[in-house]
C-alpha cells in the first residue's frame, strides 16, 4: 500500500501554515532584529553583528542578574512542585485517606485561575498592613512573623516563588496520580510480603515507574519556569528595584522602552536556552522508546 | 498495637489532605466571602462573615463590569480557537505520526520547535498589520490557534502512536479513501485526546490577557481576563465588587475544569506514560 497516498500531506498544511505565519515568522524576524540596532527613536536600522549580544553576557550588566534570577527561578519552582505534587499524590492515592477525589478537585483548582486574578488576589493578600495573612498572624499572636512579604528584598523572590508553587502543584499532582494508578498493585503485594518498608517501596518501585511520567512533568515544569512572565508581571512586575526580574519582564521593560533591538536579542538567548534543553528531553525521550 | 498504629497514620493522612486543601482554597474562599460584604468590610479581607450580606454586589458587576458581551467575546475566542487548533492538530499529527520520514518528519520537528519559541510582540505585530489581522475578532482567533499548536501538536502526536495501524489498513481495503478513514475511523478513537487538547487550550486562552491587550483596542470586543484587569483600575478601592467580579469570571472556568477533569488527566497521562 502506498502510504503517501494512504497519508496525504496537505493533512499537515492547515497547521503548518497558521504556525509559520503567526509563530515561526514574527519569531525569526526577531531574531534577524537582534543584529541590528532597531529601537523607536530613528526609523533606520543598522547591522551591528553581535554587539546586543556582548552587552548582556559583558560581566557587570544587569542582564546577568536577570538570567540568574530566570534560573533559580526554574530550577527552585520545579523541585518544590514535583516533591510537593509527588507527596501529595503518594497521600492521595493512599487507602487511608477520605474523600480524595475532593481533596483533588481542591488542589487542582488554581490552576484554572488566570494569572492577572492570582496575581491581584495576593497582592491583596500579602499586603503588609491590610492583607491577610499579616492579619492573621498578628490575631494569633505571632506579630513578629508578620512581614512585608512582597517589598522586602530578601523576602520577595521566595514569596513569588511559593505563590507560583501554590498555583503549579496541583497539575503535576494530578499527572503523578494518573502515573501512580497505571502501576500494578501486584508489584506492592509482593514487595509488602518480602517486608519491604514504605520508603524501600518508594525508592525501588514507585520512582523507577514513573521515570517517564517524571521526565514529562520535568519538560513541562522547566519549559514554563524559563519562559515565566505572567506571574512575576502581575504579582511584582519585577520589582521592588529589579529583585524579582526574569528574562521576560526585562524583554517587556526594553520594549516599552522603545529598545526593540535589546528585548528582541535577550528573547532569542531565552530561545537557545529553551530550544537547547527541548532538543535533550526530547531526545532522551525518543532513545527510551526504543528500549522498550 | 498493630491497629493503634494504623490508626494514627490514617488520622495524620486525612489531617494533612484537610489542611493542604484549607490552604489551597483559602484565598478562593477569602474572595467568595468579601464579594458579599461591603466595600469598608471588604478593605480589611478578612474570613470573618459580613454583617449584612450584599447581594447586588453581584448585580452592580454585572453592570458595571461589561460582563455579558466581554464573557460572549471570550467564550467565541476560546471555543473557536481551540476548534481550529483540534481539527488542525489531529489532521497533521495523523499523517506525521503514520509516516514519519522526510519531509513530515521535518514538519514534526519545525513546529515542536515553536514549543520554546518566545512571542515578540513588535515582530508579531508587524506580521498581524501585514495580514490585516490586528483588531478583528477573527484575528486574534487566529493567533490563539496558531500559538497553541506547537504543544498540542506535541500531545497528540504521542497519542496517535497508540491507535493500531491495522486499522488503517482494514479501512483502506474496505474502500475507504484517505479523508473518510481519517473522519469515520480515526477522529472516533481520539476522543479522549480530543477532549484533553480542548480543556487544556480552553483554559489557555480564556485565562490570557496580554494578547487582546496587544492586538485588540476596541473594548467592545475585549474577553473576560481584560474586563478584570479594566474594572480593578476602576474599582481599586472597592474589593467587594473586585471579588465578585473576580468569582464570576472563574465560574465557567470552574465548570468546564468540574465537567473535564477526568479527561485532563486522561490526556496528559496517556502521552505520558508511552513517552
Amino acid at each position: 500500500m502506498n502510504r503517501n497516498k494512504l497519508y496525504p500531506w496537505y493533512f499537515t498544511l492547515g497547521a503548518l501554515i497558521l504556525f509559520f505565519l503567526l509563530c515561526f515568522l514574527p519569531g525569526m524576524i526577531g531574531i534577524i532584529y537582534s543584529f541590528t540596532d532597531w529601537n523607536n527613536f530613528t526609523s533606520e536600522v543598522n547591522f551591528v553583528g553581535l554587539r546586543n549580544y556582548i552587552a548582556i553576557f559583558d560581566g557587570n550588566s544587569e542582564y546577568i542578574k536577570y538570567i540568574g534570577n530566570t534560573i533559580v527561578f526554574t530550577i527552585v519552582t520545579t523541585i518544590m512542585k514535583t516533591v510537593i505534587g509527588m507527596a501529595l499524590a503518594l497521600l492521595l492515592t493512599s487507602k487511608l485517606v477520605k474523600f480524595k477525589t475532593f481533596h483533588r478537585m481542591v488542589i487542582f483548582s488554581p490552576q484554572v485561575m488566570s494569572y492577572l486574578v492570582v496575581g491581584l488576589v495576593f497582592k491583596s493578600m500579602l499586603h503588609p498592613t491590610t492583607g491577610f495573612l499579616n492579619n492573621f498572624l498578628r490575631s494569633i499572636g505571632l506579630e513578629t512573623l508578620a512581614l512585608s512579604w512582597l517589598t522586602d528584598l530578601k523576602l520577595v523572590f521566595p514569596s513569588v516563588m511559593t505563590v507560583d508553587t501554590w498555583k503549579g502543584m496541583g497539575y503535576i499532582m494530578v499527572v503523578i496520580i494518573a502515573g501512580l494508578l497505571s502501576i500494578s498493585s501486584d508489584y506492592y503485594e509482593a514487595a509488602s510480603i518480602d517486608g519491604a518498608s514504605f520508603w524501600q517501596q518508594l525508592r525501588c518501585i514507585t520512582l523507577p515507574l514513573l521515570k517517564p511520567i517524571i521526565i514529562n512533568v520535568t519538560v513541562l515544569n522547566v519549559t514554563y519556569g524559563l519562559r515565566v512572565f505572567d506571574m512575576i508581571y502581575s504579582l511584582t512586575n519585577g520589582g521592588p528595584g529589579n529583585a524579582t526580574g526574569v528574562i521576560n519582564t526585562a524583554v517587556y521593560k526594553e520594549f516599552s522602552k522603545g529598545n526593540l533591538a535589546m528585548g528582541t536579542t535577550l528573547s532569542s538567548v531565552l530561545f537557545v536556552i529553551v530550544l537547547t534543553l527541548l532538543y535533550f528531553i526530547i531526545k532522551s525521550m525518543e532513545n527510551k522508546e526504543v528500549d522498550m | 498495637m498493630e491497629n493503634y498504629k494504623k490508626l494514627i497514620k490514617g488520622l495524620v493522612g486525612n489531617l494533612l489532605a484537610i489542611l493542604t486543601s484549607l490552604i489551597v482554597m483559602l484565598p478562593l474562599v477569602v474572595l467568595f466571602i468579601n464579594s458579599f460584604k461591603t466595600s469598608g468590610e471588604a478593605n480589611k479581607m478578612s474570613l470573618a462573615l459580613p454583617e449584612k450580606w450584599m447581594f447586588e454586589n453581584y448585580a452592580v458587576v454585572i453592570e458595571q463590569g461589561k460582563l455579558v458581551s466581554s464573557f460572549f467575546n471570550g467564550l467565541i475566542y476560546a471555543t473557536f480557537s481551540v476548534i481550529i487548533i483540534i481539527i488542525l492538530v489531529s489532521a497533521a499529527s495523523f499523517v506525521i505520526s503514520r509516516n514519519f520520514k522526510g519531509i513530515n518528519k521535518f514538519v514534526y520537528y519545525f513546529i515542536i520547535a515553536g514549543i520554546a519559541m518566545p512571542i515578540n510582540n513588535v515582530a508579531l505585530m508587524k506580521v498581524m498589520q501585514a495580514l490585516n489581522l490586528v483588531n478583528t475578532r477573527h484575528g486574534i482567533i487566529l493567533l490563539y490557534a496558531a500559538i497553541n499548536i506547537p504543544l498540542s501538536l506535541f500531545l497528540c502526536y504521542g497519542f496517535i502512536g497508540t491507535i493500531p495501524r491495522e486499522i488503517d489498513e482494514a479501512a483502506v481495503i474496505d474502500g475507504c479513501t484517505p479523508i473518510k478513514l481519517f473522519i469515520g475511523i480515526i477522529v472516533p478513537l481520539l476522543k479522549p485526546i480530543i477532549s484533553t487538547l480542548f480543556v487544556l487550550n480552553f483554559m489557555a486562552v480564556w485565562n490570557d490577557f496580554t494578547m487582546p491587550l496587544y492586538y485588540l483596542n476596541n473594548s467592545k470586543q475585549w474577553p473576560m481576563t481584560l474586563a478584570v484587569y479594566n474594572f480593578f483600575g476602576a474599582f481599586e478601592n472597592s474589593w467587594n465588587l473586585v471579588s465578585a467580579d473576580i468569582i464570576l469570571t472563574l465560574l465557567p472556568v470552574l465548570l468546564i475544569f468540574v465537567i473535564g477533569q477526568k479527561y485532563i488527566v486522561g490526556g496528559v497521562s496517556a502521552g505520558a506514560v508511552k513517552g
